[in-house]
C-alpha cells in the first residue's frame, strides 16, 4: 500500500497545526480516552447549547493519524446539532472501516479513507471520534438531570 | 555452522512482506519458528495425538511419551534438577500468575512487603500488586539508575526482613538491561525471601541454568525461543512446588476424589488442570533441540556482534533517541524515538520497506512513565538476523525521517 494514501497533505497539515486544540473553561462537558494498546490520550471538551456544539476543543498525544483525526473532526461537528454530529461519527466509522460508499460527501475527512488500508491504524482514527460519543452521551445525561 | 544459512531454516522469512524482503526484527514480541518445529507439530497430530495419562491403549502411551519428554528436554535445557520441577503453563503470564495465586497467597500477609522493580512488564507487575492490595502488603520499587539498570545498593536496601517476594525481570523487554539475578536471589535469600524470575526475554537468547542462578522461580514462554504460542513453563524448586496448592482444579490433576474433599497429584501434574496443550509441549521440545543444537553460548555471541552493529549504526542518525544502557549492558533489543516521527508513523513507513518493529507502550506503563515517553519503538534481533536486516532498519529509518520532514514540508 503506498505511504502517500495514507498520509495525504490534508492529514499532515492537519497534524502539523491542529484546529481546536485547547480547553474550554468549566461547564464544557469533558472526557478523557486512552488507546491502551498503543497509549494515545485525548482529553475532549465539549460545549453544547440547546442542542448545537457551539464549542468543542481537544488536548492530546498521538500519532500523526490520531492528531489530525481529532483536529479534523472538531472542524467537521462544530456548529452542528449534536443529531448530525453523532450521524457523521456514523458515517466517518463506515468510511474508515471501507465501509462507505460515494454517496456522501464527507469534505476534508475524505483524506482518511486511505485508513481503512491500514488495519494497524483504524483504532489512532477512531479515538477522537469515540470521545465525541462518550461526550455527548456526557452531555445528554447532564441535561436530563438539569431537567428534572 | 554458518549462522547465516539459519535464515533458510525458517520459511515464513522466504515471504515477500509489501513486495520487499521481509526484514523480521520484532523477536522480542514473538520469535519465527524453524520447519523443524513445524513439522513436529505436523508429525505429533499425524502420528502420535491421543490424551496424555489416560489411555491405556499405545497411542496414548506414545503422546504421554512425547508429552513427558519434553518436559524433560526443557529441564535438560535450563539446568533444573528434575523435570518434576517444570510446570507447561500458556506462557509466562500464566506462570507468574500461578506463582502469585499459589504461593503468593499462602505467603504474603499483611504488612509484609514484595519488592520488584519499575522495569517489569505488566505480567510481572500486576499480579503482586493485586496480591500486595489483596492482602494489606506493601509493594516496593527497586529504583532504577538513569541508564535504566539496577544498582545492587539499592536492592540491599529495599529489600529487608519483611519481604516475602522479590520478582524481577532477567532482561527487560523495553531498555534490553540484563538484570544481575544471582546477586539479587543470593540478597532475597539471606532475607528469607523468595526470588521469583521473569525469563521471558532471557532464556530464548542466552544459556540459563537455574540452579546456577539459585532462583526459586522462573518463567518463560515457548513462542519467543522458536516454539509454539500457547505453551511456557513454570520452573520451581520442588521444595516450593511440592507445598503448593493447585490452582486449577479438574482432570488430570487429581489422585482420589471424594464427595466432599479430593487429593492432589504429585507436582508437576498438580498444576496442570484439563488436558494439557500437548502439541504446544511436543514443539516446544522440539524447539529446545534446535536451540540446543546451534548452541545457546553461540547464538548469545551471534546477538552481542548484531546488537553493538546496531546501536554503532543506529548512532549515524542524529534524530534518533535511544533508551536503556549501553551496548555492552544490553541483550538484543534496542528501544527508541525518531525526534518529531510518532512511533506508529515509524513502524507504518518502516512495514513499508518490509521492515517489521514494535511501536507502542511494551505492556510497561509505570516503565514508559519513568522514560517520559508515552510510546516507543522498539526492534530486537533473534539467530536468524543479519546485519542487512540492521542496514535495512537503518535505511528505513532513515526514510522515515525524510518522508516526514517532506510530508510536513
Amino acid at each position: 500500500m503506498p505511504l502517500d494514501d495514507l498520509y495525504r497533505q490534508v492529514i499532515m497539515d492537519h497534524y502539523q497545526h491542529p484546529r481546536n486544540r485547547g480547553t474550554l473553561g468549566d461547564g464544557a462537558v469533558s472526557v478523557h480516552l486512552h488507546n491502551p494498546t498503543c497509549g494515545d490520550e485525548i482529553t475532549l471538551q465539549l460545549a453544547v447549547e440547546g442542542d448545537v456544539v457551539r464549542d468543542i476543543r481537544f488536548e492530546g498525544i498521538g500519532c500523526s493519524i490520531s492528531i489530525a483525526s481529532a483536529s479534523m473532526m472538531t472542524e467537521a461537528v462544530k456548529g452542528k446539532s449534536v443529531k448530525d454530529a453523532l450521524s457523521l461519527a456514523e458515517s466517518f466509522h463506515r468510511l474508515i472501516r471501507g465501509e462507505e460508499e460515494d454517496e456522501e460527501d464527507l469534505g476534508d475527512l475524505e483524506a482518511l479513507r486511505g485508513v481503512s488500508k491500514f488495519p494497524a491504524r483504524v483504532k489512532c482514527a477512531l479515538l477522537a471520534w469515540n470521545a465525541l460519543e462518550r461526550a455527548t452521551r456526557a452531555d445528554g445525561e447532564r441535561q436530563d438531570e438539569t431537567n428534572h | 555452522m554458518n549462522l547465516r544459512e539459519i535464515r533458510n531454516d525458517f520459511p515464513i522469512l522466504a515471504r515477500p512482506m509489501n513486495g520487499r524482503r521481509l526484514v523480521y526484527l520484532d523477536s522480542a514480541a514473538t520469535s519465527q519458528k524453524p520447519l523443524a518445529v513445524i513439522e513436529r507439530i505436523a508429525r505429533y497430530y499425524r502420528e502420535e495425538n491421543a490424551n496424555v495419562h489416560r489411555g491405556v491403549y499405545a497411542l496414548a502411551a506414545k503422546a504421554t511419551d512425547a508429552y513427558e519428554g519434553a518436559r524433560e528436554k526443557v529441564a535438560r535445557f535450563i539446568g533444573a534438577g528434575s523435570a518434576a520441577e517444570v510446570v507447561f503453563t500458556r506462557g509466562t503470564t500464566e506462570a507468574l500468575n500461578l506463582v502469585a495465586s499459589s504461593l503468593g497467597r499462602r505467603l504474603v500477609e499483611e504488612g509484609d512487603e514484595i519488592v520488584i522493580t519499575p522495569m517489569e512488564h505488566h505480567s510481572n507487575l500486576i499480579p503482586w500488586q493485586q496480591l500486595a492490595i489483596a492482602k494489606g502488603a506493601v509493594l516496593k520499587y527497586i529504583p532504577l539508575r538513569a541508564d535504566g539498570t539496577l544498582d545492587m545498593a539499592d536492592v540491599e536496601r529495599e529489600v529487608t526482613d519483611r519481604t516475602k517476594i522479590v520478582a524481577v525481570a532477567h532482561v527487560s523487554n523495553v531498555l534490553g538491561t540484563v538484570n544481575p539475578v544471582k546477586e539479587i536471589a543470593a540478597v532475597a535469600h539471606r532475607h528469607g525471601a523468595v526470588i521469583v524470575v521473569d525469563a521471558a526475554q532471557s532464556v530464548p537468547h542466552q544459556p540459563v541454568n537455574v540452579s546456577e542462578l539459585d532462583c526459586d522461580f522462573l518463567a518463560f514462554s515457548g513462542h519467543k525461543m522458536c516454539g509454539p504460542t500457547g505453551i511456557g513453563v513454570l520452573y520451581g524448586k520442588r521444595r516450593w512446588l511440592s507445598e503448593m496448592e493447585p490452582v486449577y482444579y479438574g482432570g488430570e490433576m487429581i489422585e482420589v476424589v471424594e464427595l466432599y474433599r479430593s487429593t492432589w497429584k504429585e507436582t508437576p501434574w498438580r498444576f496442570e488442570g484439563g488436558t494439557p496443550n500437548i502439541a504446544g509441549a511436543v514443539g516446544l521440545g522440539a524447539a529446545v533441540d534446535y536451540l540446543m543444537d546451534i548452541g545457546m553460548e553461540v547464538i548469545h555471541r551471534r546477538e552481542r556482534e548484531l546488537i553493538e552493529y546496531a546501536m554503532e549504526r543506529l548512532a549515524e542518525l542524529p534524530d534518533l533517541e535511544i533508551y536503556g544502557p549501553a551496548a555492552d549492558r544490553r541483550a538484543g533489543l534496542v528501544t527508541f524515538n525518531l525526534k518529531g516521527v510518532h512511533p506508529h508513523d515509524v513502524a507504518t513507513v518502516l512495514d513499508a520497506e518490509g521492515v517489521a518493529i514494535r511501536a507502542g507502550h511494551h505492556c510497561a506503563q509505570p516503565l514508559m512513565r519513568w522514560l517520559g515517553a508515552a510510546a516507543t519503538a522498539r526492534a530486537s534481533v533473534y539467530l536468524y538476523n543479519t546485519e542487512e536486516d540492521v542496514d535495512a532498519l537503518v535505511a528505513a529509518l532513515a526514510k522515515a525521517k525524510e518522508y516526514f520532514t517532506h510530508a510536513i514540508g
